[in-house]
């Protein structure tokens, strides 16, 4: 049986209670989802586009899914602080897939701004949602079909026309279950016309014992002259896959930021899928990951240029250590019609250890001529002048090749636009090249086991 | 454009000129030669009968047949960023050959339209036996009608022959090295090739030898309703060294042509192959009508240690390209090279690029591919660089570039880049733009039309390609580029 046929099969057999369980919004979706996943299966390695995940196998093994909707209990505000020093921020939990507000989240939220369960606001505002709920998610693609066709919950964020939100968003992820699980994620972020958002997403692992798939699909509408910056930081357990596919469209002189971070993990696939609709917009993709042990870390972009004057930079980094492997697939798509584009996009690994592996294909497709394209990719080792100039000055190998990584990241922490933020990030890719919990100190439940040494 | 603008410009560039602007594709004439054609179709029985018409030994048709049964066995490939029309391979004709009285002894011999054939398309056979020092074989719709220099090139214990007949005299040879390169289970029309190939040239050079001259081949399909299915095998023994031409050209015709020919080299310890194609097949016409379509499996394995193999292209005809010149970097010390100059105008596609497998240890690579698009063409770059986990201290260096000449045309560029081991270091960098209004304004403003100034910077751009060319090649392959691209500006 295919990874697929037997999630097929849970939600015809239980179609009943995943319906009666949420709103009429998603289940509308739900059945189109349903009809398109037809004879399909899901990704195989070595497919176009997977050359070194299969999805297929992420999805093999045979995850509970929580379509009850029970209320696994866990306090999580009162166990799990996850708090970036110096920054106040909204926050809120997803236990599995499951919305927890925090006691803090309502306070201060500025007029007519919504951040809440997405089952809870399909069924207060079921306009407001129907009209971007799965309007950019690509269900032809068999594992966003299959989230559409699961999902029950997940994160509604709504900032109305011109409200400028001063703090930021924080969304903690957390798996902690009693046996092995597949959380399905939704996030819809909508950001109206000149309004402008930072969201935080961190992953979390609290109970390691067994394994978990999130399957999360995000769709970011970023309007006129809007801006919405997201940092996504996975810091999970060997124990984790996570498939992640972001949807993303931007209209005119808007601005979207997207970091992902993956600083531990087991699975990793990240797939960004940003349309830039709408003339003069500027959007900025990066991306950090740091794999030891048998980590796998695959990310893949498709920026589309559909219209003049956009404007889009992207920049991912990768260390491998161990036996882990990297992979990175970017396409930068420029439309006939989308004249003085400026498009880049950079690629840069480090191999730390002799089994660990990086795949990498920067595309280009572009279809006009008047654009400034370029890519680069380099998969190399730390400068080894660099080194002996480190070493030569008494510094121990071991911390002169981690300042060397740590030095190598900065370009990717540089990107972030909340200093806290970058200095929390400065700290925690500095604990994680020394080895050590990559976990946040403050956090009176560590969320996973220690690294190697 | 007045031509005489300029009066102190060099009487080579106003011929430049003139070719540029009357230029279309000047080798689509048509021969009557007579020639035998078999009827049109593929099964054993076709696979048998090309066999048989060559006088082929036992082994030859067995290593046919199975290529042909393995090829039923697989579909088309259609990974590529191509818009291929359905082929239908039952309406091919598998083989078309000149027809031969008797072998020709000496040029006499030769039917004299034939000779007049080669005349039209720049190689004089018999000048450049006496002059050039270039040995040339010239390969028409599939069959080898003449190889030059021959007894030359035997002195020094140079094998260059037709195919055909290095399987009648060197069967050996042939049957150690054929398929070592490029396996009939390789692809699909590697596959279709392994079972029908009609000829193509051997080259053989033995320990220690460098080749005085350079050998070329030229291509030319001639009979209509038939495909070229022509097969190079290239060996150069330890210390030798070897510099390969290649060139070809097809009438114009309305109907779909289809080329697929498969190109082996080994390269042993320390010997130097260079491969250098300027490709012109028939492109089509303006609204992409007719054109033949290049799909070709060319690989070469550097065996040796301190081996090297430079393969050096310019590709500008042709309907649709399908083409991957790769080197497969086994000897410690190996070395592999990639230049290509890809020109599309019009309604051509080409998806082209190259393949460095490095398998040895401290092996080196370099590719450099410049890309011009123009009408409503598509050019694509695909590679791969691979570095095994076994070979250490790997490098890799890969620059491609992409110009657009016009609004309508698409400029793509898919690297793939697998890097297993940790000493390896691999770059690629890629960058896209067309030619700034600045460059043109600057030679508009020292009285050089645009035209010629487009010409001018698509050289500029080109010549880093161009250089690795030998020198007969660099002055065709020039002229080519301005022809291919002329009318595409403004």
């Amino acid at each position: 049986m295919s990874a697929l046929s037997q999630y097929i099969e849970l939600y015809d057999s239980h179609l009943s209670v995943i319906e009666g369980k949420s709103s009429e919004v998603l289940n509308q979706h739900r059945r189109d989802a349903r009809k398109s996943l037809e004879g399909k299966s899901l990704p195989q390695k070595g497919e176009e586009g997977y050359e070194k995940t299969s999805i297929e196998e992420m999805f093999a093994p045979d995850f509970g899914v929580n379509i009850n909707r029970v209320n696994i209990p866990v306090d999580v505000s009162l166990s799990f602080k996850c708090d970036v020093p110096n920054m106040s921020t909204i926050m809120a939990f997803v236990v599995n897939d499951t919305f927890a507000p925090s006691s803090t989240l309502h306070n201060k939220m500025p007029q007519g701004v919504i951040i809440d369960s997405l089952a809870k606001a399909s069924v207060e505002h079921p306009e407001l949602v129907g009209c971007f709920y799965n309007g950019l998610a690509q269900n032809e693609k068999p594992g966003v079909a299959l989230n559409t066709m699961l999902v029950q919950d997940g994160v509604f964020i709504y900032v109305p026309r011109g409200v400028v939100m001063e703090r930021p968003i924080q969304l903690v992820n957390i798996f902690n279950s009693a046996a092995p699980m597949m959380g399905v994620r939704r996030l819809l972020v909508v950001v109206e016309d000149g309004a402008s958002a930072q969201l935080l997403i961190c992953d979390h692992t609290q109970n390691s014992e067994y394994q978990y798939l999130s399957s999360q699909v995000v769709e970011a509408y970023v309007g006129k002259n809007a801006s919405l910056d997201i940092y996504d930081i996975e810091e999970s357990s060997a124990t984790t896959a996570r498939y992640s596919q972001l949807f993303a469209r931007q209209q005119r002189d808007s601005q979207l930021l997207v970091n992902g971070v993956t600083l531990s993990g087991g699975n990793t696939r990240n797939d960004y899928h940003i349309d830039l609709v709408e003339d003069n917009s500027k959007t900025t993709l990066a991306g950090m990951a740091i794999a030891s042990g048998s980590q796998h870390v695959d990310n893949n972009t498709y920026i589309k240029h559909a219209s003049t004057h956009g404007m889009s930079n992207q920049l991912f980094k990768y260390v491998l250590d161990d036996e882990s492997t990297g992979a990175f697939d970017g396409v930068i798509y420029v439309a006939p019609d989308a004249r003085f584009t400026e498009a880049y996009q950079s690629n840069r690994n480090l191999l730390a250890s002799k089994q660990a592996r990086m795949h990498t294909k920067p595309q280009l497709e572009i279809y006009n001529d008047d654009v400034k394209c370029s890519h680069g990719a380099t998969t190399g080792q730390l400068d080894a002048d660099a080194l002996f100039y480190m070493r030569s000055r008494g510094i121990p190998e071991k911390e002169a090749r981690t300042m060397l990584m740590q030095a190598f990241m900065v370009d990717v922490i540089d990107m972030v636009k909340m200093e806290g933020l970058c200095d929390r990030l400065r700290h925690l890719v500095e604990k994680r090249f020394y080895g050590q919990q990559a976990s946040c100190g403050e956090c009176a439940a560590s969320c996973h086991e220690s690294k190697k040494d | 454009m007045d031509k005489k603008a300029n009066p102190t410009r060099p009487e080579t560039n106003d011929d430049i000129i003139n070719d540029v602007t009357s230029g279309e594709y000047k080798y689509g004439f048509v021969s009557n030669i007579d020639t035998e054609i078999i009827p049109q179709g593929l099964n054993e029985d076709v696979v048998r009968l090309i066999s048989q018409k060559k006088g082929e030994p036992e082994w030859l048709l067995e290593f046919r047949l199975k290529a042909f049964r393995h090829w039923l066995t697989l579909d088309v490939p259609t990974w590529a960023h191509l818009d291929i029309p359905e082929i239908d391979f039952q309406a091919i004709s598998y083989y078309a050959a000149p027809k031969k009285k008797e072998g020709p002894k000496s040029l006499d011999e030769v039917d004299p339209e034939l000779l007049d054939t080669f005349n039209k398309l720049g190689i004089p056979l018999e000048e450049q036996k006496v002059l050039s020092g270039m040995a040339v074989d010239a390969v028409l719709d599939s069959v080898s009608v003449k190889t030059t220099h021959k007894e030359k090139l035997a002195e020094l214990g140079i094998i260059f022959c037709s195919f055909s007949e290095a399987v009648r005299d060197y069967p050996d040879l042939v049957k150690r090295y054929l398929g070592s390169v490029v396996s009939y289970r390789d692809n699909f029309y590697a596959a279709l090739n392994s079972a029908v190939f009609s000829d193509g040239s051997f080259v053989y050079i033995p320990k220690g030898v460098r080749c005085p001259m350079e050998l070329s081949t030229y291509f030319r399909i001639n009979a209509s309703g038939t495909g070229q299915f022509e097969r190079t095998l290239i060996v150069a023994d330890d210390d030798a060294y070897v510099s390969y031409l290649e060139g070809c050209t097809a009438p114009m015709r309305d109907e779909n042509q289809l080329h697929a020919a498969i190109v082996e080299i080994i390269v042993e310890d320390r010997a130097e192959v260079k491969y250098s194609t300027v490709q012109n097949w028939y492109a089509g016409d303006k609204d992409g009508k007719g054109g033949v379509y290049n799909f070709v499996t060319k690989r070469g394995l550097c065996r040796g240690d301190n081996s090297k193999l430079s393969w050096t292209q310019v590709e500008t005809g042709s309907a649709i390209t399908w083409k991957y010149p790769s080197c497969v970097l086994a000897g410690d010390g190996a070395i592999g090279e990639f230049y290509s100059v890809a020109v599309t105008n019009n309604r051509q596609q080409a998806d082209t690029g190259t393949k460095m497998i490095h398998t040895g240890r401290n092996t080196r690579s370099t590719i450099v591919s410049k890309g011009i698009s123009a009408g409503h063409s598509q050019n694509s770059y695909r590679g791969l660089v691979k570095v095994a986990p076994n070979a250490d201290g790997c490098r890799n260096y890969t620059q491609c570039d992409s110009l657009l000449l016009g609004s309508h045309c698409g400029a793509h560029t898919f690297p793939y880049i697998d890097v297993l081991n940790d000493t390896a270091v691999v770059e690629h960098e890629a960058t896209t733009s067309k030619i700034s209004e600045d460059q043109i304004f600057y030679c508009n403003q020292r009285g050089i039309p645009t035209e010629e100034a487009v010409a001018l910077i698509v050289n500029g751009y080109a010549k880093e390609v161009m250089n690795k060319l030998p020198m007969e090649f660099a002055v065709e392959a020039q002229k080519l580029l301005q022809i291919t691209l002329e009318g595409s500006v403004g």
